[in-house]
């Protein structure tokens, strides 16, 4: 028996409703948040982190706003590179309009102006679901970013219609423009990730949680226990709006310093995420962070092999590795319809009886 | 009207509850409801019976707002109620189950009775996102509360099973439980013991019995099962294609020859 509970009992209801139930997946949770802190920040160089770290902590947090609406509210979205956008460009005009704002308030303001868009193109939620909500919020995406390419005034007027982040400091280390160091840009999305990934928890595991749970199992059944559905909906649009615009904020502030709005927060982005939390798990936080290394580490994985190990032209790699990426969503979607994390916890389920079958 | 009565066990059954007058509910050509008046009293079991089709599921949608009548006022506690949507009747104490089980398919036994304590909780998103302190705290005194409706109704064993993984009886007992989470003034319950098998039904009509007898719960029930409704109910309404027929006592309605019609499907000419 590799993976026990036994002997691990539960003395009260709090102990039993932690969010990691088993020691061992306490400790290794510790483990790598030490490793995360303590570690990475010093041995980390600028491949790793614009390749593969940093672009992976920010779609964690979009991809845990997206499982938030979709998988745990039953609300399905097209609009989140739309909704990233919103961030971005709030991002930017704070910046612009506040110089000696602080980056990290800068950053969560952006989000909770995205989350009050978000509720706005949540209203059309109480009347219309499923596909035709699909449709809207597609809508959504596209009316957002053919809006921050007509109005000059989003980005200040300046001639290549790009907006591009200036330098700000955090603690006296630079988080954002050219000059800043890997390891302070991936602490600070560290620190945001580890953040939201907290509230994110928190809020699916009580009332609130229960409630967008019960509107995506049966919103009928949500009624009469006394869910308001259009509040549920609403605070899932806005939640999971503040996730997502705090991930377009940190593309454009701390990632990428310069935004092309339908270059970076296009219609494929709002694919990609979805992708994410299908192939992790709908309705799980560990899901998102599953979906979200997957999407970010297979291109940067098939890559390496396929153009650099096997010499390939890099036009057929990025073919191929589109080719890949949807049959491994297909996959999933056949084999297991609740993603990576299920695979795990059905895993975990059998170790904890071996090498006994029952 | 004399206020209340008391029963031949002895239970003092209180005011009216919920009263309905002259309810007429149509759907287009279908008269699904034709002014029908009842009242339902504080404390006391009250069943609905009728044929297929009688009309008796419209009955509770219309109770827990699902339905809107044509014609006729709902009083509640002695105030007309005004049109309102099902989460604010439930927000005032009106908990049901379903003829087909709604559950919540995607949660666990325990989660989906927790569903149950909504309208008990109260902290703010802000707390909520935080959770260490009065989130958590909230969590716990509702949780203690679900695990005594848990054991009343003996899932212990069920507690973290994904309900959709349950079998239907199961599931009923469920449903059951999350409506008693709720600790509602007003309990409806449409067929609870439908497709059970006799010792499955015996379970549940002594649940039924003793949510009415431990906590005082006023319940209305449909039921299709003349033996169960004559043995748990105080006083019964029959239905008859949208009309009510009989209105009384077991015994009462026993001997009545329109319900004796009714049921041995005499012609309606
Ligand atoms: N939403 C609706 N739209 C149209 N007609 C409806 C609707 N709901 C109920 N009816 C009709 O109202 C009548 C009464 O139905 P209801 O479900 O209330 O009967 P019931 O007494 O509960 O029957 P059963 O014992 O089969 O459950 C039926 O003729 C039904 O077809
Ligand atoms: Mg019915």
């Amino acid at each position: 028996m590799l993976y026990r509970e036994a002997g691990d009992f539960k003395k009260s209801y709090a102990e039993d409703s932690q969010t990691f139930p088993l020691k061992l997946d306490r400790y290794g949770y510790y483990a790598i948040l030490a490793i995360a802190f303590l570690v990475v920040p010093f041995v980390i160089n600028d491949y790793w982190a614009s390749a593969v770290l940093i672009p992976f902590l920010i779609w964690s947090i979009a991809a845990l706003g997206l499982n938030i609406l979709t998988g745990y509210c039953g609300q399905l979205s097209l609009g989140t590179g739309g909704f990233m956008a919103v961030g971005a460009y709030a991002a930017y005009k704070l910046m612009t309009s506040f110089p000696d704002l602080n980056i990290m308030i800068i950053v969560l303001l952006s989000g909770a102006i995205t989350a009050g868009v978000g509720v706005l193109f949540g209203l059309p939620s109480l009347r219309i679901k499923g596909f035709y909500l699909a449709v809207a919020t597609l809508a959504a995406q596209f009316f957002l970013v053919w809006l921050f390419n007509k109005f000059e005034w989003f980005y200040n007027y300046s001639a290549s219609g790009q907006i591009s982040a200036p330098t700000r400091e955090m603690f006296g280390f630079e988080v954002t423009g050219a000059t800043a160091s890997a390891s302070s840009k991936y602490l600070f999305c560290l620190v945001l990730v580890v953040l939201m990934a907290w509230i994110a928890r928190n809020l699916t595991r009580g009332r609130i949680g229960r409630s967008w749970m019960a509107i995506r199992d049966m919103d009928i059944a949500a009624e009469i226990i006394g869910v308001n559905p259009l509040k549920a909906k609403l605070t899932a649009f806005a939640v999971s709006s503040f996730f997502v615009g705090v991930a377009g904020s940190l593309i454009f502030t701390v990632y990428l310093g310069a935004v092309d709005v339908g270059d970076t927060f296009g219609i494929q982005k709002s694919f990609l995420v979805l992708f994410m939390i299908i192939i992790g798990g709908l309705g799980s936080i560990l899901g998102s962070f599953i979906g979200a290394a997957f999407l970010v580490l297979m291109p940067v994985l098939l890559k390496n092999i396929m153009v650099g190990f096997l010499g390939w032209p890099s036009d057929i790699a990025s073919h191929l590795e589109l080719v890949i990426i949807g049959f491994l969503i297909m996959l999933t979607l056949i084999l297991e319809p609740h993603g990576v994390a299920q695979l795990w916890r059905v895993t975990k389920q059998k170790l904890r009886l071996w090498p006994f079958p029952h | 009207m004399s206020d209340g009565y008391v029963t031949p066990d002895g239970r003092t059954i209180g005011g009216k509850v919920l009263e309905m007058r002259n309810i007429t509910l149509r759907f287009g050509g279908v008269v699904a409801i034709k002014d029908i008046s009842f009242d339902i009293r504080e404390g006391e079991i009250r069943a609905i019976i009728g044929p297929n089709g009688a009309g008796k599921s419209s009955m509770l949608n219309v109770i827990n707002g699902f339905y809107h009548p044509q014609e006729g006022e709902i009083l509640f506690h002695g105030e007309v109620r005004k049109p309102m949507k099902p989460f604010q009747i439930a927000q005032q104490g009106v908990a049901r189950t379903f003829q087909n089980i709604a559950l919540f398919k995607g949660m666990s036994t325990l989660d989906n009775i927790m569903t149950g304590r909504f309208t008990h909780m109260k902290t703010n998103i802000f707390s909520q996102m935080i959770w260490k302190g009065p989130a958590e705290r909230e969590e716990q005194e509702n949780r203690e509360i679900v695990e005594k409706v848990i054991d009343f109704l003996e899932i212990q064993a069920i507690r973290k099973t994904p309900v959709g993984a349950l079998p239907y009886g199961l599931q009923k007992r469920v449903e059951l439980g999350r409506a008693l989470a709720a600790q509602p003034k007003l309990l409806l319950l449409d067929e609870p013991m439908a497709g059970m098998n006799v010792e499955e039904k015996e379970d549940m009509s002594r649940f039924i019995l003793d949510v009415n007898d431990e906590f005082g719960t006023t319940i209305t029930l449909i039921e299709h099962d003349m033996g169960v409704v004559m043995d748990i109910s105080d006083r019964v309404v029959v239905m008859d294609y949208g009309k009510k027929i009989g209105d009384g006592t077991p015994d009462e309605v026993r001997n009545n020859q329109d319900v004796i019609d009714a049921y041995l499907g005499v012609d309606h000419g």
